[in-house]
Order: C-alpha cells, then sequence, then structure tokens
C-alpha cells in the first residue's frame, strides 16, 4: 500500500458560541486540504484503481476511525463501522462530484454509517428525549453553588476523552458532531431527525454533564 | 446604598439556565446579559461551558490525538477482502446478463 503524505490538520478555531468573538468557519474536523497527490489519487480511484483507493484510505482511516469510535465509544464496533465506511466508499466513489471537498464528503458517509448502525442497534438517535430522561443530576440546581475550581486550564486529553465516553449515547452523539466535528444545529437536526431546540438542548446537558465529571476529576487530582 | 451581590437568587439563575440552550446556540454575547453581569454563579458556568467546548476541539481534533485502530493493518486487509468479493460478485452478476 502506499504511503500517504500526512493531511494537514486545518487550524482551530478559538471561538465559541458566546458571542465574545466572531464565530469563525466551522467545519474544521471534516474539512481538510486536499494535497495534489490526494486528487490524483481520487481521479485515478474513481476510475477503479486499487492501489488509488488504498491511498485514499491511508489519508483519511485515521480520522475516520476517530470518528467512529468517538461515536460509539467501542473500538470493535468503531473498527467494523470503518471498514463499512470504507465499502460504503468505495461503492459510491464514482458519484463524488467535488460539490464540497472530499474529506467533507467522505466525513458525512462515515457519520451516516455510524447513524444507520446506532439506528439498528435500537438506540433512538431521532427521538433524543426519549433516550436520555433528565437525571437530577442535568437540573438546573446543580449549577446554583459557587464551583470550587474553574476548569479554565485544567482539562487534559485523557480525562476529556474518558468524559466524553461516559456520556449517555444521546448526549454523546450531539457532543460529538457538534463540538468535535463542526455540524451546525441545523446539520444535527437534519442527521438525526429532532428539532433544532432538540440539538441545542442535549447539546447544552451533555456540557452540563461534562463540567460536573471534569470537576468532580480536578477535585480528585486537587486532593492528592 | 445597596452593593450589588455577587450570587443572584437561584430563582433568577434557574430562569437564566433555562435559556441557555438557545442562548448559546443563537451566538448571543451572553456577557452582556443582566443577569450574568451579576451572577458569579452564571459567569463560572459560562466560563467553564466555554472551556469544554474549546477543549473539545483543540484537544480531539489534533491529528495526533487522532486513536490508531487497534489492528490497523487487519482492518485494511478486511477492507481490501471485502470489496474484492463484492467485485467478484458484481463481475459474476454481469456475466450471467
Amino acid at each position: 500500500m502506499p504511503q500517504p503524505n500526512p493531511p494537514d490538520a486545518t487550524p482551530v478555531s478559538a471561538s465559541v458560541e458566546t458571542g465574545k468573538t466572531t464565530p469563525a468557519p466551522r467545519n474544521t474536523a471534516r474539512t481538510l486540504p486536499a494535497n495534489p497527490a490526494e486528487i490524483e489519487a481520487l481521479g485515478r480511484a474513481q476510475q477503479g484503481d486499487h492501489q488509488a483507493f488504498a491511498y485514499l484510505y491511508s489519508l483519511h482511516k485515521r480520522r475516520i476511525y476517530s470518528l467512529c469510535l468517538r461515536m460509539v465509544s467501542n473500538v470493535a464496533e468503531a473498527e467494523d463501522l470503518t471498514q463499512e465506511a470504507f465499502l460504503q466508499l468505495h461503492r459510491k466513489i464514482a458519484t463524488f462530484r467535488g460539490d464540497s471537498a472530499f474529506s467533507t464528503w467522505l466525513h458525512r458517509l462515515a457519520v451516516n454509517v455510524v447513524l444507520m448502525h446506532l439506528r439498528k442497534k435500537g438506540i433512538p438517535v431521532s427521538s433524543l428525549d426519549e433516550a436520555m430522561e433528565p437525571t437530577q443530576e442535568d437540573g438546573p440546581g446543580k449549577s446554583f453553588g459557587a464551583p470550587d475550581l474553574s476548569l479554565t486550564g485544567s482539562i487534559d486529553r485523557l480525562t476529556l476523552e474518558k468524559a466524553v465516553a461516559d456520556l449517555p449515547a444521546g448526549y454523546r452523539l450531539v457532543f460529538i458532531l457538534h463540538d468535535v466535528e463542526g455540524y451546525e444545529h441545523n446539520e444535527i437536526a437534519a442527521m438525526l431527525d429532532c428539532s433544532i431546540g432538540n440539538s441545542k438542548s442535549q447539546l447544552h446537558k451533555a456540557r452540563l454533564r461534562l463540567r460536573e465529571t471534569l470537576h468532580s476529576a480536578a477535585r480528585l487530582e486537587a486532593r492528592s | 446604598m445597596t452593593q450589588e451581590s455577587k450570587h443572584s437568587d437561584p430563582q433568577a439563575c434557574h430562569d437564566f439556565q433555562q435559556q441557555l440552550p438557545e442562548l448559546i446556540g443563537s451566538g448571543q454575547p451572553l456577557g452582556d446579559h443582566p443577569h450574568v453581569k451579576t451572577c458569579e454563579t452564571c459567569q463560572a458556568l459560562i466560563r467553564d461551558l466555554e472551556t469544554i467546548a474549546e477543549a473539545a476541539r483543540q484537544l480531539l481534533l489534533s491529528d495526533e490525538n487522532e486513536p490508531d485502530s487497534s489492528s490497523e493493518d487487519g482492518l485494511w486487509e478486511r477492507i481490501d477482502s471485502a470489496i474484492k468479493a463484492e467485485e467478484g460478485t458484481s463481475t459474476d452478476g454481469d456475466r450471467g446478463e
């Protein structure tokens, strides 16, 4: 299999949705600048060239696997879904017309594969409220007390990864799609067949749940 | 002279936090909200939510943080085999037509 040129990471936006800064273009996870070798490989893969397809796989496998793993939080399932995503890609690659970046198109294809899988598993991704009955933790009272620690500058990747993995499936789905992968609420609502308000609400609840988990972790670390 | 309280009453926080998903989603400047200006609790909440959203992007998005598949080579072999099997089936089907 040809050795890939590592794809360049699109710079990450520093803005958040609080209005403090002008929101920068989103979709940083999905849209990667294509290098000339990728563009050439894409054309050849569309003509049925196996080597070119293998090259595209090598360029995108980690990102697609990562997406699948974060959405399902299970290594074996993530590998199966990565396989399915690339099989779908192979079946459909000739239909790619370049209306969007190839990475965006592939990313959306992979998201659809995961969503289909979750639906087959019986996880009601289309009715998030049913999937995630609010618990007392999610109630507004949890945020009334003065926090004893600020999270600013204290979140490490592993702690965050674990906290995200521990989220209920529906919360995790919306959080990953919005905060990590950069989809807008209207896109998420369309993908999950729910209202935009529902998507916003689930994202907020996911962040609140993460806040609690991360504060707990910070308190534990402060004690030790 | 009345001094501005650092913490609003729980009901005011509740009312504000009920609106938060919509306010955040709309991109309105939360710092300008009258309740936030006088409530340290909600200021801290907003700071934390911003930090979490930012950390998600920064920490989970970087290429070097992408997890490797535990059976990366095996995965490609599986995909390659499945592709060849599909192509074989397709070719057989074409021949049959």
